[in-house]
């Protein structure tokens, strides 16, 4: 049997492969962009080694300070908006709904698996008011709303909360089922026994849900918060980052450096800027849980 | 007495609400994309359609090259989906049924691939891919969906093979089998829910990729569908409205039949642990 699993030319021709493929396209670029911050232009086209000047830039460059804090604001009200909703969602499941459970679930869980670009799409024509009024001015103008009635994606002042609804719509419903999963992990006779115990639905929350859903909630800040540093393709499809720079990510800004500008060298720090505060905020998350994910 | 009955009657209305908030822009969408164009400027949007205009399906699908775009799209996903399969599943088994050095520094090396953003490694890729000609090819698209599909995939594979008896590899092993055998035999069945939730998750990440495929791409014949539908945006402007939808829809439907047939496998998937770390 060891014998067997210890195969060494088996375990090469199952490993290395991926190995490499892995290595080559998603590791290896990481150290590149390290190097590339080194220099100044686009590799062929004026590329000078001009040491730490890329990251003296950094720090005064204001759109770059402007994008960051876009994605700051983006990061805390989507994180809030899916993890917060996620887990009311799955209150729901558990505690309210007696019939038609799966079908509301299979419901809710419907956007997450919709193309970025589709939603984006349909959600540009829910707030559109030029030519004709979206379906939300529409329905606005018709309940008698009239003042609210206002180009949604089409004014800094709401574009980017606008851009937020469109990405809580779309991931609660995954945030719900995780949470939904781990509600049913907890022991029924514990919640029962609370209950005896005269527990109602706050102290049945502070004492008895929230200690035990504690490592799932860790869980989804991470899933959350990684995937709203990346802030990318619904800014890019819903506003492609307008208007002016309402909804300019740190991504988004680093594609224009890189690929507008040709500043390569200072799209990669920003690039290393934006894995950098990945992994510190999804490690400081992680430390909320006394154990670890990744 | 009153109180009881109560509640569920706000119940009722709340979930109801909540079910029409998911649905109700999806609703619209169909309707909308079977709409004339004179129908957006006589009634307001919200409005049913009075017929079903099938034209701007036609329009989306030829005029509007989104067969060209839904082809490539099935074709990167479809090839790039099958080596994530066989790597995540060699890969695996390799890092939890097999004894060598290094393995769990090579677990860790692999889910460390999880937190790494897309972004970041779009820079570097793009000026490998110009230097070695493959910039504007299929292959720089599959290579870079089957490397970035691979650490999420792991992680759930390897958290499933962890969950496995080693009695049953015994067996095929006293019988004789060798070591690929019994991988293709024994182990691959075993795998086979395993292998649906990670096929189902990475096919809705890959259809609906958007950073690569704009990068990497720029030859209309090559786009898929996600840039296809920007561009397609772009061409049409806001004249065409009805033709937008039905490109969105049809964008919308392969995963809407996916979702359907699958959606008991993966909300096991997702709800059995393996997500929850």
């Amino acid at each position: 049997m060891t014998k067997v699993l210890k195969d060494k030319k088996a375990i090469g021709i199952f490993v290395v492969p991926g190995f490499i493929i892995y290595t080559l396209i998603v590791m290896l670029p990481i150290v590149w962009s390290f190097y590339y911050t080194f220099y100044s232009g686009s590799p062929g086209l004026r590329w000078n080694f001009c040491g730490l000047k890329n990251y003296q830039m950094l720090f005064h460059d204001k759109n770059f300070l402007a994008a960051l804090l876009v994605n700051l604001k983006y990061i805390l009200c989507v994180m809030a908006g899916q993890v917060g909703l996620g887990f009311l969602l799955s209150l729901m499941f558990m505690f309210w709904l007696t019939k038609f459970k799966a079908v509301v679930r299979t419901l809710v869980f419907f956007p997450v698996v919709l193309p970025t670009v589709a939603v984006a799409q349909l959600f540009a024509k829910i707030y559109e008011i030029q030519p004709n009024y979206g379906l939300l001015n529409s329905v606005l103008a018709h309940i008698g709303l009239q003042n609210l009635v206002q180009p949604w994606i089409g004014q800094p002042s709401t574009a980017l909360g606008s851009l937020c609804v469109m990405d809580i719509w779309v991931a609660m419903g995954f945030y719900s089922v995780i949470f939904y999963g781990a509600l049913l992990d907890i022991p029924q006779e514990t919640i029962d026994a609370a209950r005896i115990d005269g527990a109602g639905g706050f102290i049945l929350f502070r004492y008895i849900l929230a200690p035990l859903l504690r490592p799932v909630t860790v869980t989804s800040l991470v899933f959350s918060f990684t995937g709203t540093v990346k802030m990318f393709e619904s800014a890019i499809a819903l506003t492609n980052g307008g208007p002016g720079n309402a909804t300019r990510s740190m991504s988004i800004y680093m594609y224009n450096v890189a690929f507008s500008f040709n500043k390569v060298g200072y799209g990669s720090l920003i690039a290393l800027i934006i894995f950098l505060i990945c992994v510190a905020g999804s490690g400081l998350i992680s430390r909320l849980d006394t154990k670890d994910i990744y | 007495m009153h109180k009881t009955k109560q509640i569920p009657v706000f119940r009722t209305i709340f979930i109801f609400f909540l079910c029409l908030v998911e649905l109700y822009p999806l609703f619209w969408m169909l309707t909308a994309s079977l709409k004339q164009q004179s129908e957006w400027t006589s009634k307001p949007a919200y409005a049913l359609n009075s017929g079903f205009y099938f034209k701007n399906y036609i329009d989306a699908w030829t005029r509007g090259s989104m067969r060209i775009f839904f082809f490539n799209s099935l074709l990167n996903t479809f090839i790039s989906l099958f080596f994530i399969i066989i790597m995540t599943t060699t890969i695996s088994f390799a890092l939890v049924k097999m004894y060598w050095p290094l393995r769990t520094i090579v677990a860790k090396y692999f889910t460390m691939g999880i937190m790494v953003p897309v972004a970041t490694a779009l820079i570097p890729l793009f000026q490998i891919y110009t230097r070695s000609g493959l910039i504007n090819t299929r292959l720089s698209l599959i290579l870079v969906y089957t490397a970035f599909g691979l650490s999420l995939s792991i992680y759930l594979m390897t958290a499933y093979l962890r969950t496995l008896p080693d009695e049953i590899m015994e067996a095929a092993v006293i019988d004789g089998c060798g070591i690929y055998k019994m991988f293709w035999y024994v182990v691959i069945p075993l795998l086979k829910n395993a292998i649906i939730t990670v096929l189902v998750l990475q096919f809705f990440f890959k259809w609906n990729d958007l950073i690569f495929s704009m990068t990497f791409v720029s030859d209309t014949k090559l786009k898929t569908i996600q840039t296809g539908l920007l561009y397609f945006t772009d061409e049409f402007g806001s004249k065409n409205w009805g033709a937008i939808f039905a490109s969105v829809s049809l964008s919308v439907f392969p995963l809407l039949f996916l979702y359907l047939f699958l959606n008991k496998t993966i909300m096991e998937g997702m709800t059995a642990g393996a997500v929850k770390g």
